[in-house]
């Protein structure tokens, strides 16, 4: 544990702030805050999972750490060295790449399986040969269990957990260190989830791959991660270890956010008090003042309105950004 | 352990011949995977009237190509006119099925004459290979004249859609001025100016037989009918650039070329494929009225609207020579349309009305 500690983290991520400009009347614009101000870093061979409702930034966030967009601030730091310059960038797409939510339309309609699998290999020039492209691309395919014979297929030719696979298997194309998984299976029936989810397990094992795994299925993120961080408009607000947040949570939001997952056995669900949130979430146009929970929060008081929660290690390992954090646990 | 062993059964080894390398082909693919543009063409041929329109175009096509290489007579070959004697003005104006005074004689010699089908022109010229060669004038004109506008508004409507932002907005605004200049006006306005600019430059070359009118014609096609081509392709960029096998591409590393080259303009292709069918005869039908007002082909060579134009003259005695290429004209931009609409239902069954 302590040796793992001292390792440096693969992916570092300091203060990431993605705002987009919105038009508000004819010409002015106001920043809509994406993502506003989130620190985690990963170990390698590790699995962080990115939880959160619809509209919170997780998608940005992984977008952003990928550079597919410009971060309005912050920082990326790829094995302890910043990724800033085009050269940076070029490289870090060789070792992270992504897999996207929908399997319908990351694929491209025109382009058979081969080619899409090999277009990373394509775009880096990353073969000898016709006879070795093909050769790597087949072995991605048995990799991600789909046959040979699917090479020359259009992807409208198969279901969606296949297309899937053709996702991953391009995913993997240049041997990445680390894949940003975009809600991989929360297109997919509960029964094909499970396949692929066991195959990321898998193919973590085998390649020694680095997940940031985002979805808004808590189960199935704890399932996979190692680490589960949870966010609320565009902010972190808590961050621990896959078992320690699921058994206890310490923010109010992630407390509600537990308590609505579905239990499987009636007799706990019906224990269960499932803490309801009023309200809707804010708009990230006009996020309210200070603590950007408190307009749905039970516990907030007039000091959550005034600043901002810091970010903080409440106990080892275990962080989270509340002012009552203290009142509400003891 | 041993039990299975007794248990098996004999079985007929020649039952279970190795497959054929025909069987293993069979067996991999029971259905060779039908691609987008296989089905289009299913589509298409099954369209009677597209079929129909497609075999019109074809066939007047190849006569304009073929037609003149063993045709007897020449669109600027004056029969009357033989030099060292005076002209036989016999020839002019011969109705179809006519023949001059010479020919009357070789025919009563015994020897065979090829008829004059549409007769003869003012200037005793045989006016089916002057329509056979105005065909051939009108088709390349149109052919020619979209490809420019495929190629220019292709290349400035994918930029506009891929970058997006400023670029988008300042490309957008010259078109919108290019749009709102009244293009008929434009086209004789710029005709009649490059054809004094084009004149000394193409002198000598290749490009004087076919004459500064057609080349000029050529130039403001590109310069002005771009605008709807270049729209209509940032449009259709503009959507699927949002896909996420667009943002897929990036996240591998790809450019911005290899974006537009690889996934948004052959996803694209289909719409671009019809405008630029539905582009040829609007094409045709411009330079067809241009030359009808002097501004097309020069002289001797033919266009089907300057041979409209030059049966004005006559309209009264001679009024098939008006007739004969504007239903030519006709169905030309008639099968061309058909054809065009044929391949958008094909092609793109969403953009049907």
């Amino acid at each position: 544990m302590k040796a793992t500690e001292r390792e440096q983290p693969l992916i570092e991520v300091r203060d990431l702030k993605e705002y987009f400009p919105v038009l508000v009347g004819m010409f002015r614009t106001k920043p809509l805050k994406a993502v506003d101000g989130v620190s985690f870093s990963i170990r390698k061979g590790e699995t962080l999972g990115l939880v959160g409702e619809s509209g919170c930034g997780k998608t940005t966030v992984g977008r952003t750490l990928l550079r597919l967009y410009k971060p309005t601030g912050g920082e990326i730091l790829y094995k302890g060295s910043p990724v800033r310059s085009k050269a940076d960038i070029t490289e870090f797409r060789k070792k992270a790449t992504m897999v996207f939510q929908d399997p319908y339309s990351s694929l491209n309609p025109r382009m058979t399986v081969s080619d899409i699998i090999g277009e990373p290999l394509d775009i880096h020039k990353s073969y000898g040969s016709p006879a070795e492209r093909q050769e790597k691309i087949l072995d991605l395919m048995n990799r991600v269990g789909l046959n040979s014979e699917h090479a020359a297929r259009y992807a409208h030719e198969f279901s969606g957990g296949q297309r899937q696979r053709i996702g991953i298997a391009r995913a993997l194309a240049l041997n990445p260190d680390f894949i940003v998984c975009d809600e991989p299976v929360s297109a997919l029936d509960v029964s094909i989830q499970a396949q692929v989810i066991n195959m990321f397990d898998e193919l973590q094992e085998q390649m020694g791959l680095t997940y940031l795994f985002i979805a808004h299925d808590i189960l199935v993120v704890r399932h996979i991660s190692d680490r589960i961080a949870v966010m609320y408009l565009g902010r972190m607000v808590e961050l621990a270890d896959a078992a320690e947040i699921y058994e206890r949570p310490l923010h109010p939001y992630t407390k509600s956010l537990m308590s609505a997952v579905p239990q499987p056995d009636p007799k706990t669900a019906r224990a269960n008090q499932r803490i309801v949130l009023t309200g809707d979430i804010p708009s990230p146009l006009n996020a309210p003042s200070g603590c950007p929970f408190r307009t749905r929060c039970a516990y907030a008081t007039e000091a959550c309105g005034a600043e901002m929660p810091e970010f903080r290690e409440v106990s080892a390992g275990h962080f989270a950004a509340c002012h009552r954090i203290d009142a509400l646990n003891d | 352990m041993d039990s299975p062993k007794k248990m098996t059964l004999h079985v007929d080894m020649d039952a279970f011949l190795p497959a054929t390398e025909e069987e293993k082909a069979y067996m991999v693919q029971m259905r060779p995977s039908s691609t987008f543009f296989r089905d289009g063409v299913k589509r298409l041929v099954r369209n009677k009237v597209a079929l129909t329109s497609f075999v019109v175009i074809v066939l007047i096509t190849l006569s304009s190509i073929f037609i003149p290489l063993f045709w007897p007579y020449s669109y600027d070959n004056m029969l009357g006119v033989t030099p060292g004697r005076p002209v036989d003005s016999s020839y002019n104006n011969l109705a179809p099925f006519a023949y001059g005074r010479t020919e009357l004689r070789l025919q009563e010699e015994g020897a065979t004459v090829f008829p004059h089908i549409f007769g003869t022109d003012a200037s005793g010229r045989d006016y089916f290979i002057r329509v056979v060669y105005g065909t051939r004038i009108s088709l390349a004109v149109g052919f020619f004249a979209s490809i420019i506008v495929l190629l220019i508004g292709m290349t400035i409507g994918s930029i506009a859609g891929y970058c997006g932002g400023k670029v988008d907005l300042v490309i957008m605004r010259i078109v919108d001025i290019i749009y709102s200049l009244p293009d008929m006006l434009m086209v004789i306005l710029l005709a009649s100016v490059l054809k004094i600019g084009l004149t000394p430059v193409i002198e000598g070359t290749v490009f004087a037989r076919i004459g500064s009118n057609i080349i000029s014609l050529f130039i403001v096609f590109g310069v002005l009918y771009w605008v709807s081509m270049s729209r209509l392709i940032r449009g259709q960029i503009l959507s699927l650039r949002e896909q996420e096998y667009v943002l897929a591409s990036r996240a591998a590393g790809a450019g911005g070329r290899w974006i537009i080259t690889k996934h948004l303009l052959p996803n694209c292709i289909s719409v671009v494929i019809i405008s630029t069918a539905l582009q040829i005869p609007s094409a045709i039908f411009t330079e067809s009225y241009l030359s009808f007002l002097g501004l097309g082909v020069n002289a001797p060579m033919p266009s089907l609207g300057s041979l409209a134009s030059d049966a004005l003259n006559g309209i009264t005695s001679y009024p098939y020579r008006l007739v004969i290429p504007a239903v030519v004209i006709s169905l030309i931009v008639l099968s061309l349309n058909l054809f065009g609409d044929g391949l958008r239902d094909a092609f793109d069954p969403k953009l049907r009305t």
